[in-house]
């Protein structure tokens, strides 16, 4: 394919910094025997108050039912794995942040122990429980804003900002140990970047003893409101055998049923110290594995992640935050190549990273959980409604940062 | 099941597709012949021992001095809860290699990303156009040879 | 009667072609302050639900002239019509609906003797004349020349007329029970305290008070049934084209309406001008009474928004045809039966 010359249409600004250019987009054509002179083939474009990022979903539609969906992303590609062939093994850190920026800290902990399985190297205990505790509180702040985020979809308005309440009071704990709010950079290779003091952890205490009574507060606010469930129930359900088949992990998988954790069934860092229980959907209000499943499990999750955090808050040892020896440059030996896989707030996350010997990762890739889960969208949408559409996409709970890395 | 018996199992079922078990790496991996992964896949997916359900991870990898192209599949079992990798290698300027998709759906969009990103084709893929780049888009950017281009439709990045 | 000349000479047709004048701009007058009022309202109830102040920077610690500030800026952008837009029906979209909700300002009984048009049909009027509104939905739906805008308008046009019925039902109801179609008249007919308005004084008309209350929430777009301009799924629905003044019409025409549906329901079920104790007990104005109980229902209704999600178009029908209709024609039975009894 060659690239299309700019058409006649094509003028340069006035500054000459910028060109407008018209091209004819050649419209990807569907199988004829779907095709029916009722449908309507509507973008759901890649600006859209509802597709939480720019994602661009091709819906063909007859009237309100929707007949196939087509998603179409890349919109916020910026290649992260051809960077970090570049910037060697601590410079991927921010890059990895930036993927999927809602729980950037999780996203840290999964590169930084792939890398230290490559290496074999021991974190210090005090760093593991330090990573614990930041990473969990940002599967909160992350779970958060799924559950603002989806009641706005459905149309409340209120608990979205009641979530982001609560989710600035998270920031302002992690402002205070990385300096940042999104992206951290809190993770190294070996440790943590900077220490908690006695200050936050009482800021964290004072959090969790805020926090604990709100989640009852949202369910009676939403999750047991006849129109919330109406909007939810029954809706997008994704059965068992397909859900492992498209490689679903994390709440969506554990709505179907499955108790399946990372945490727990692979455990990563020293999550099998810890205490906690796996919220399944039930199918209490509809069908298991259904929209009010997903959410549901997301709201419990948050109070299994407060458990959590207590318990590392209490057994915080005394000692260092990072290793004090790290070598100068970090280089796994040649030929070395490792898969590990850690559990973020939206499933598994993997890190292949294959090594060279030399200080920059050969090979990087990111096996994102919003990338496999957002597959299954055309499968489970045939003959939804287009507000259904929208509960379905806003109950897989994407990040486009991380589908398109 | 070790990754012996894994590598035995598919050599007693399928002679000749494993070309080669690796054992000393933290992940040990097979070799397989790239033309009879699907077959591999099936037999790894169906048998009730080995019950690879979930494919975890689809990547592929250049190896521009070895004048090769390689697919790497993680395959984990959550029944059995044994980890395998297997590895596909293909010359550079051909690498076809059959789609798994029809094993396990998870390969779908991870196989389009390595067409897009590597240039890889899946022969058997229903849909094998570019994911994450755009559908006009020249060149498989990450090759190790890759030459950013100068221009896209009329928009350079010189100044 | 041609003698008989007002103002020293002035013939009385002009005269009251004047005053027909006249009341018309008290009523923009009153439409454009009450839009204004509202709008403050609407922003300072939803920010106290949420959780956080509203305005409390323009116009002292309460914000009071951040709406004039916000007409003042909508007055100032730039007045699109998409390039493949039906112009004319573009341009008289925001008109048809503000025109619909204006006319009905002149039969609302705000006091006893405070209604510019004491139409013997009253009520027969408002409801017809409110029913315009949806002509201009649809046209700017269909004008605007895009795919959301159209989704929005075919919405709002099915939601609109099929819950026209059960308003107009729970309405009648009282009509029958008070056997006069004036809105004067049922006005006068609850006045004396609490226990002589409409709502309390039959379990029938109780009922058909809510039913009239969520029907004619439906009829405004309001959540719980705003699918019309479901924000997050169509981005504005019919209103998504608008800039400018046109966009400022829909939205005060929304808020006008708002009103004129709690002013139909306080003059028709919660006693009009009639204070809670009669008035030689506590001698209030009647308009003073009226407005209070406006201001009420109004809140009412801006709380609901904020704390419902909405239903979907099928919901939104079901609940309409298959719930409130088949109640509201029970409660209509029910209260001829009270009658005869």
């Amino acid at each position: 394919m060659s690239t299309p010359t700019p058409t006649e249409g094509s003028r340069t600004s006035r500054d000459g910094r910028s060109v407008t250019v018209e091209v004819k987009v050649p419209h990807v054509p569907l199988p004829p025997e779907d095709l029916d002179t009722d449908e309507m083939i509507l973008n759901m474009g890649p600006q859209h108050p509802s597709t939480h990022g720019v994602l661009r979903l091709e819906v063909t539609t007859d009237g309100e039912i929707v007949n196939q969906v087509r998603p179409f992303i890349g919109y916020l590609h910026r290649c992260f794995e051809k960077h970090s062939e570049k910037v060697g093994y601590p410079g991927v850190v921010p890059y990895t942040d930036r993927m999927d920026y809602l729980a950037a800290m999780n996203n840290n902990h999964g590169y930084v122990v792939t890398v230290e399985k490559l290496l074999e190297m021991e974190v210090p205990e005090r760093a593991e429980h330090i990573r614990v505790i930041v990473a969990e509180l940002n599967r909160i702040a992350s779970h958060l804003v799924a559950f603002g985020t989806y009641a706005l979809d459905i149309g409340a308005v209120t608990p979205f900002l009641y979530a982001f309440r609560e989710r600035e009071r998270i920031l302002d704990i992690f402002e205070m140990a990385c300096g940042a709010r999104l992206t951290y950079n809190y993770y190294r290779i070996g440790g943590v970047s900077g220490d908690l003091t006695p200050e936050m952890i009482g800021m964290i205490g004072e959090f969790l003893d805020y926090f604990e009574p709100k989640l009852k507060e949202y369910d009676n606010l939403l999750s047991y409101n006849k129109i919330f469930i109406e909007r939810t129930a029954g809706v997008g359900v994704i059965p068992l055998d397909m859900a492992l088949g498209y490689g679903i992990t994390g709440p969506m998988l554990r709505a179907c049923g499955m108790a399946w954790d990372l945490r727990k069934n692979d455990p990563y860092s020293i999550y099998d110290r810890f205490d906690f229980d796996l919220p399944l959907g039930e199918g209490l209000k509809g069908e298991k594995g259904d929209c009010y499943d997903r959410y549901m499990v997301r709201m419990r999750e948050m109070a299994q992640s407060c458990r959590i955090v207590r318990q590392a808050v209490e057994q915080l040892p005394e000692g260092d935050y990072i290793l004090p020896k790290l070598p100068k440059m970090i280089r796994p030996p040649k030929g070395a190549e490792v898969y590990v896989r850690t559990e973020t707030p939206r499933g598994e996350m993997g890190f292949y990273i294959v090594s060279d010997g030399t200080a920059n990762p050969w090979r990087v890739k990111v096996r994102s959980p919003c990338f496999t889960n957002l597959a299954i969208v055309p499968a489970i949408s045939h003959g939804v409604m287009l507000a259904d559409l929208v509960a379905i996409i806003g109950s897989i709970d994407i990040v486009l940062g991380e589908v398109d890395r | 099941m070790t990754p012996v018996e894994i590598r035995d199992r598919v050599e007693g079922a399928l002679p000749g597709a494993v070309l080669r078990l690796e054992t000393e790496a933290i992940d040990p991996w097979l070799l397989v012949e790239p033309a009879r992964i699907r077959e591999v896949c099936r037999l790894l997916r169906d048998d009730p021992d080995l019950a690879f359900g979930s494919l975890m991870c689809l990547s592929g990898v250049d190896w521009p001095k070895e004048n090769k192209l390689q697919v790497v599949y993680h395959l984990h079992s959550i029944e059995r809860g044994h980890r395998i990798v297997l590895k596909a290698d293909m010359p550079r300027d051909e690498p076809r290699v059959p789609s798994v998709e029809s094993v396990w759906k998870f390969a779908n969009w991870h196989e389009r990303e390595a067409y897009d990103l590597l240039g890889i084709v899946f022969e058997g893929h229903p849909d094998l156009r570019r994911i994450l780049l755009p559908f006009d888009w020249e060149g498989h950017p990450l090759r190790k040879d890759y030459v950013y281009p100068d221009t896209y439709r009329g928009i350079t990045n010189k100044p | 009667m041609a003698e008989y000349t007002f103002f020293g000479g002035m013939h009385p047709n002009l005269v009251y072609a004047l005053a027909m004048v006249f009341w018309g701009v008290v009523i923009l007058g009153f439409v454009a302050v009450l839009g204004l009022y509202l709008i403050w309202l609407e922003r300072k109830v939803s920010a106290r639900i949420q959780s956080r102040y509203g305005p409390i920077y323009v116009g002292g610690k309460f914000g009071w002239l951040q709406t004039v500030a916000d007409t003042v800026k909508l007055l100032g952008k730039e007045d699109l019509v998409p390039r493949d837009a039906d112009r004319l029906m573009f341009n008289m979209a925001p008109a048809i609906v503000m025109i619909a909700t204006v006319m009905t300002f002149a039969a609302i009984p705000f006091g006893p003797n405070l209604i510019i048009a004491d139409l013997n049909i009253g009520i027969f009027y408002l409801l017809a004349v409110s029913s315009l509104g949806v002509v201009g939905i649809i046209m700017g739906g269909w004008a605007s020349n895009n795919k959301w805008s159209l989704y929005g308008a075919m919405r709002a046009a099915s939601q609109i007329v099929s819950y026209e019925i059960p308003v107009a039902l729970s309405l009648i109801g009282v009509v029958m029970f008070v056997g006069s179609l004036s809105m004067a008249e049922i006005s006068q007919f609850q006045d004396g305290g609490i226990w002589r308005w409409n709502l309390f004084r039959s379990p029938f008309l109780f009922l058909a008070g809510f039913v009239y209350f969520v029907a004619a929430l439906a009829e405004l777009n309001r959540t719980p049934f705003d699918l019309p301009e479901a924000e997050s799924e169509l981005v504005s629905g019919f209103h998504t084209e608008y800039s400018g003044m046109k966009f400022a019409f829909f939205f005060l025409a929304e808020f006008a309406n708002m009103f004129i549906v709690a002013a139909v329901a306080t003059a028709m079920f919660l006693g009009g001008w009639s204070g809670i104790v009669p008035h030689d007990v506590l001698p209030i104005p009647g308009v003073v009474n009226f407005l209070v109980k406006c201001w009420l229902l109004i809140v009412l209704m801006m709380w609901l928004r904020w704390t419902l999600p909405r239903l979907r178009v099928d919901q939104l029908m079901y609940v309409c045809w298959k719930v409130l209709i088949p109640v509201s024609f029970f409660l209509l039975l029910g209260v001829g039966v009270q009658m005869l009894l």
